[in-house]
Formats: structure tokens, sequence, C-alpha cells
């Protein structure tokens, strides 16, 4: 595969509390190649989109990077600030948010939106912006781009407003794409429109995208390769048939199993005893051992597992075989 | 014998602009039709699973059941009472058979309320018997008799969930109308709640309307399903027939659209076109415009609910 556009090293996020610091991310790492998908699955709270913001420069304070390394492109991005973090941010990383109203703004026409963004970022004149703006449109499936280009967000139904805010996060060509639940707030129907259209656009473009969500569906259409997190830690990663229909880690194996589809034609679903630890209580050890059926005492007290050294497919002690 | 009976029920909503709005814009009154012309029944001790994507009239048709909603027209019976006839005394009485579960576990339970009075006012409003109500329940639920004392903000979404399932039952109902119960919650805690309202389904010999637009999960629960597009029943089946062959070009476009886990790297078949205005749907079929199969009789027509076989379907071309 060839040089990764992003590489995260073992990325921590801390939020310091009067309670002491709580670790929504820890220790994480992953690469995402150009034109390739990874998707990063997991249930709330369990700190990828925590990841994702780090990633972007848009944690909220008090939460920081407090270890690890941000690689963009060859380019060290994590001790940013301030402008340079802002150029960078829309320059070479798009965004795409959960609920496209919020993304836009509705007192301005999405034409408008576009063309600032362009020459925000782009050294374009006004014409060549407005033009290019309607390009963007009609790149992500609005028909009648130039007729549309005047209307507000309010004119358009939520998966078109959602095809907006891709054209947005793509106006200055980024080499990554993280969109953050981008379907999840739509229809099945439309669900489909826009996850075929994010997979083009990373080809076409040879575009890193960092697909964040809780839908292990969208994740088996979408991703070349899948991370699953759990409780701030990245348990397990790889190709997305392995990880979906080969998991390694008990966590995987549960979160699959949960899936009403797994359940097929039995009176009872598959379900995970228990909840994940709060970030404030984190148990010694593997985070998932209270839950896990195959937990024993190295578990319990050792030393965290991670992937690294020795273990690249499962955060685990005592992975799962395979071929099952 | 049917224990829910929906009969040929509309419900209509005035949204039209400020009356001096539309005098001044000259714009016509808005109506806009949220459910038309919808007819089923559910069994007791049967789930009826009801799906479509947002304004196909689902969560109208949950809140008629309950008598959140009049019907504009047509009529809704429990256990052969019309809830909006003339006859309040069995009109109370039958409501008491009927209860809900939200979707939202955040707002529907008041935060300023311990869980048990939560639990217990159901009862309350119908001055019936208390004591140890809460922590029955509260145990049957999966949780704790002690955790009446404490408050929502104490409890996960899935706990919470729970709570909102132990106040449904506290009036012994024998209808149960769930709006998408488990939308906000994760997948492994999604599992736990439906497989606590199977067990509680069987121990009760509850009956549920169980609405939801995630179609594993409807297929997962029901034992009929009802699709909705548009505010009409497009076609009815068994788990089994509608998922082994839909029948409706609807059902069948939804089918082909959800993502599932085995299909990797395939990108669902997307759908032609979008949701038409409600407002101002099409004529005849509402599903026409976005129809692979539609003819002239589609365009003109609007297609009878008609037997087909074991289900039922809304489709002049369908067989």
């Amino acid at each position: 595969m060839s040089d990764p556009v992003l590489s995260i090293r073992n990325l921590s996020v801390e939020i310091p509390t009067r309670r002491g610091i709580l670790r929504p991310v820890d220790q994480v790492s992953y690469d995402i190649a150009g034109g390739e998908i990874v998707g990063v699955v997991g249930e709330s709270g369990a700190g990828k989109s925590m990841a994702g913001n780090a990633v972007i420069g848009l944690l909220d304070p008090p939460a920081r990077i407090a270890g690890g390394e941000i690689w963009l492109q060859g380019v060290r991005i994590d001790p940013l600030e301030g402008e340079e973090m802002r150029r960078l941010r829309g320059r070479s990383i798009g965004m795409i948010f959960q609920d496209p109203l919020t993304s836009l703004n509705p007192l301005l026409r999405i034409g408008d939106q576009l063309v600032e963004t362009i020459l925000t970022h782009l050294d374009l004149g006004r014409e060549a912006a407005e033009a290019r703006a309607v390009e963007l449109l009609d790149e992500v499936g609005i028909p009648a781009a130039a007729e549309r280009i005047g209307a507000y967000p309010h004119e358009f139904s939520g998966g078109m407003r959602q095809r907006v805010v891709i054209a947005l996060a793509l106006c200055a060509e980024p080499a990554m794409l993280i969109a953050d639940e981008p379907t999840t707030a739509l229809d099945v129907s439309v669900q489909a429109g826009i996850i075929a259209l994010i997979k083009r656009l990373c080809r076409e473009r040879g575009m890193g995208v960092m697909l964040i969500t809780h839908d292990m569906g969208v994740i088996a259409s979408a991703a070349d390769r899948v991370a699953v997190m759990y409780a701030g830690r990245l348990v397990e990663i790889g190709p997305v048939a392995d990880v979906v229909g080969d998991p390694r880690h008990p966590y995987t194996d549960g979160l699959m199993g949960s899936a009403p589809a797994a359940s097929l034609g039995q009176a009872r679903m598959r379900q995970i005893e228990g909840a994940m630890p709060r970030l404030g209580a984190m148990p010694d050890g593997c985070a998932f051992h209270p839950r896990c059926a195959r937990a024993q005492d190295r578990c319990r007290t050792g030393e965290t597992p991670r992937i690294g050294a020795g273990m690249n497919r499962a955060a685990c002690w005592y992975p799962l075989e395979g071929g099952a | 014998m049917s224990i829910v009976n929906v009969k040929a029920v509309s419900r209509r909503f005035d949204v039209s602009r400020p009356w001096l709005n539309r005098v001044i814009e000259r714009r016509p009154k808005a109506i806009l039709t949220a459910v038309s012309d919808v007819t089923f029944e559910i069994g007791a001790g049967e789930t009826y699973g009801l799906v479509g994507e947002s304004g196909s009239g689902k969560s109208t048709i949950g809140r008629m059941l309950v008598g959140l909603l009049r019907p504009s027209e047509g009529v809704v019976e429990i256990e052969g009472v019309d809830l909006n006839g003339p006859d309040d005394d069995e009109i109370a009485r039958v409501r008491t058979d009927i209860g809900m579960i939200f979707q939202d576990p955040f707002a529907s339970l008041n935060p300023r309320w311990r869980v048990g009075e939560i639990i217990v006012e159901p009862v309350v409003a119908l001055g019936g018997e208390t004591a140890g109500l809460a922590a029955r329940l509260l145990v049957q639920v999966g949780l704790s008799a002690a955790d009446a004392r404490k408050y929502p903000h104490e409890f996960s979404g899935g706990q919470r969930q729970r709570i909102g399932i132990a106040r449904a039952l506290a009036s012994e109902p024998k209808v149960i109308v769930c709006d998408e119960p488990t939308s906000a919650l994760d997948v492994s805690v999604q599992a736990q709640v439906l497989n606590l309202m199977r067990d509680l389904a069987e121990e009760h010999g509850l009956t549920y309307l169980f609405i939801s637009h995630d179609l594993t999960v409807v297929r997962h629960m029901a034992t009929r399903i009802g699709v909705l597009y548009l505010g009409r029943l497009v076609e009815e089946a068994t788990p089994e027939d509608l998922f082994n062959g839909p029948r409706h070009p609807y059902t069948q476009m939804l089918l082909a659209a959800a993502p599932t886990l085995d299909a990797f790297g395939e990108v669902a078949d997307v759908p032609e076109g979008e949701i038409p205005d409600p407002i101002s749907p099409p004529p005849g079929c509402v599903f026409h415009p976005r129809c692979p199969i539609a003819q002239d009789i589609c365009r003109a027509t609007r297609p009878l609910w008609r037997d087909l076989g074991r289900r039922k379907v809304a489709c002049h071309l369908a067989e």
C-alpha cells in the first residue's frame, strides 16, 4: 500500500476534571492511505469522535491532546495552533458532521457559502470560484446545480443538504476527509446514496476517508478496513471482511453478534451483558474484562493489551481463534 | 379475535401559514395528510411491526392508537371499543389497557421525579394501589428495587429505557405501543432491551405495536409487518414472506437499500428520487414517480389495499 495520508501514533486525549484526569482516547494508533476508507466503530463514549476531532484540531477545551503524534502527508500536525491549524483544516482535511442542518448557515445561500470557502482556501477569482461551486454541486449529485446555487439550506431535503455539506468539505480538494456519522440522521434509502457518493469521491480523488459510525451495516458496505474502539482504546483493526466476518476480539465478536441481523431466526438476540465502563472508573488491565466471558487473571490485573508489538489484529491476551 | 382494530383511518394536519400571511401572500391553505386510509388489525399476543422512513406516518398512527391524537376519518378500536366514540366509561376502561414506550429515554422521564414516582404515575392517575409496585416492576425489567429512590440522571440510556418499560407495564396494559424504543441505544444495549421486551411479552401475554425505521429490528421482533410509504400502507406480511419475497416495488427498494453485514464493499442499490412532499402528494399511487414498473393506471388511480395470497399489498401490478 502507498504511504499513508494520515498517520496517528499513540494518540491520547485527556480531559482534566476535579475528580482526576479522564482519558477518552488512550494510546490509539492507525494509518489511513490515499483512496482508502477506514471505518471507526464503537458505541457512544468509545472515543471514536473524540479521536476524529483531535485530528482536525476541534477538541473542545478542556479536552487536549496529551500524547502521541498525528502526521498528515508527512507533516506532523498535532503541535499546530491557531492560524496554522485553521488553514490546514478545510484546506487539507475536510469534515462532515452528523446533522447537515447545523453544518450549514441557514441565512446564507448555499452558493455563497461554497464561494466563501473556496475563496478562503484557493487562489481563485470570484467568477472562477462560482464556476467551481457549480462544478462541486454537480459532482456530489445535486440535480440542476447551476439553478440551485441560489437556494437556501432549508429548501433542500436532508439527503441533499448532506450532499451540500460534502461539497463544502471538498472545496479545497483535501487529502483527507473525516466523516462523523454522516448518514445517521438520514433515511435508509437516502443513506445508500450518500455512502455511494463518499466511496466514489474517495476512489476518484485518492482521498483518505475516516468514516466514524456506530452502524455496522454502513461499515460493511463502505469501509476497506475497520478500527473498533472500546472505552477509548483501539481493540481490533483489520480488513473489513475479516473484522466483521471473523472477529478476534471478544468485544468485536459481541458487537457483531448483537446486530439484529446476526440473530436471524432465533427467539433471543445475542447480547453483551453489562455496559461500557465510565471514563472515571476504568478497570485495571483490559477495559473489557468485566463483560468478557474469556477473561482470566492476566486480563484483570496485568498490563493493558494494546495493538502494536506482537498484537497486530486484536488487543487481547486470549483472542478468538480464526476460521470460526 | 383482534385486540386492536384500525379501520380506514386518516389524519390530516393544517400546516398553513397564519391567515394574514395567507391573504397577503395569496397562498392557499396547506393540509398535510400524515396518514391516509390505513387499515390493519393486531391479534392478541401479536407483535405488529410498522416500518417506514421519516414522514411515513408511523408515529402518527401510534399516537392515534393510544388516544393522543384523534383520527380525521376512520375508527380506532381497542377491544371493540371506539377510542373516540360516545361511551366515556368504556373508553376510560380500555385506555388503561394501552401503554406506551417512547423513543427518547432522556426526554420521556421527568428529571425532577424519583424513578419510583415516575413508574407508578400511571396507576396513581387512575387511583390504583401502588404499594411495592415500583420495586416489583424494577426487578422485572432487570434493575434493582433500591433504584426507585434515584433520579433519572443517575442511569445510562439503556437503563432509562428499562425504566420507561417499567412505567408502561405499571397499569398492567394488554397493548403497548413502542415508538422506536431502541433507536437511541447502542447495538449491544439494544439487544438487551429487545430481549427484555420479548421476555415480558411472553410473561404477560402482551400485544405490541412496534414502530421502527430499522428493518432488521422489526424483522427480529414482529410477527407481522406493515410497510408504510407517505402515510399509506403498501404491504403487509409475515417477516419471512416480506424479506424473502417483497411484492411491492417500494418494499423491494427499501430492502435493497438497507446495508447488510455480509455485503462487503458492495454499494447497496441506490434508490431513485426522494420521498415526495406530503402536502401535495402525486396522484394515483404515491410511489409512481419513483417506481421502476409504473404504468398509466398507477398515475391515475390509487391502488386498493388487497389480499395477495397470505399477504396484503397496495399495488396495481404486484402479483
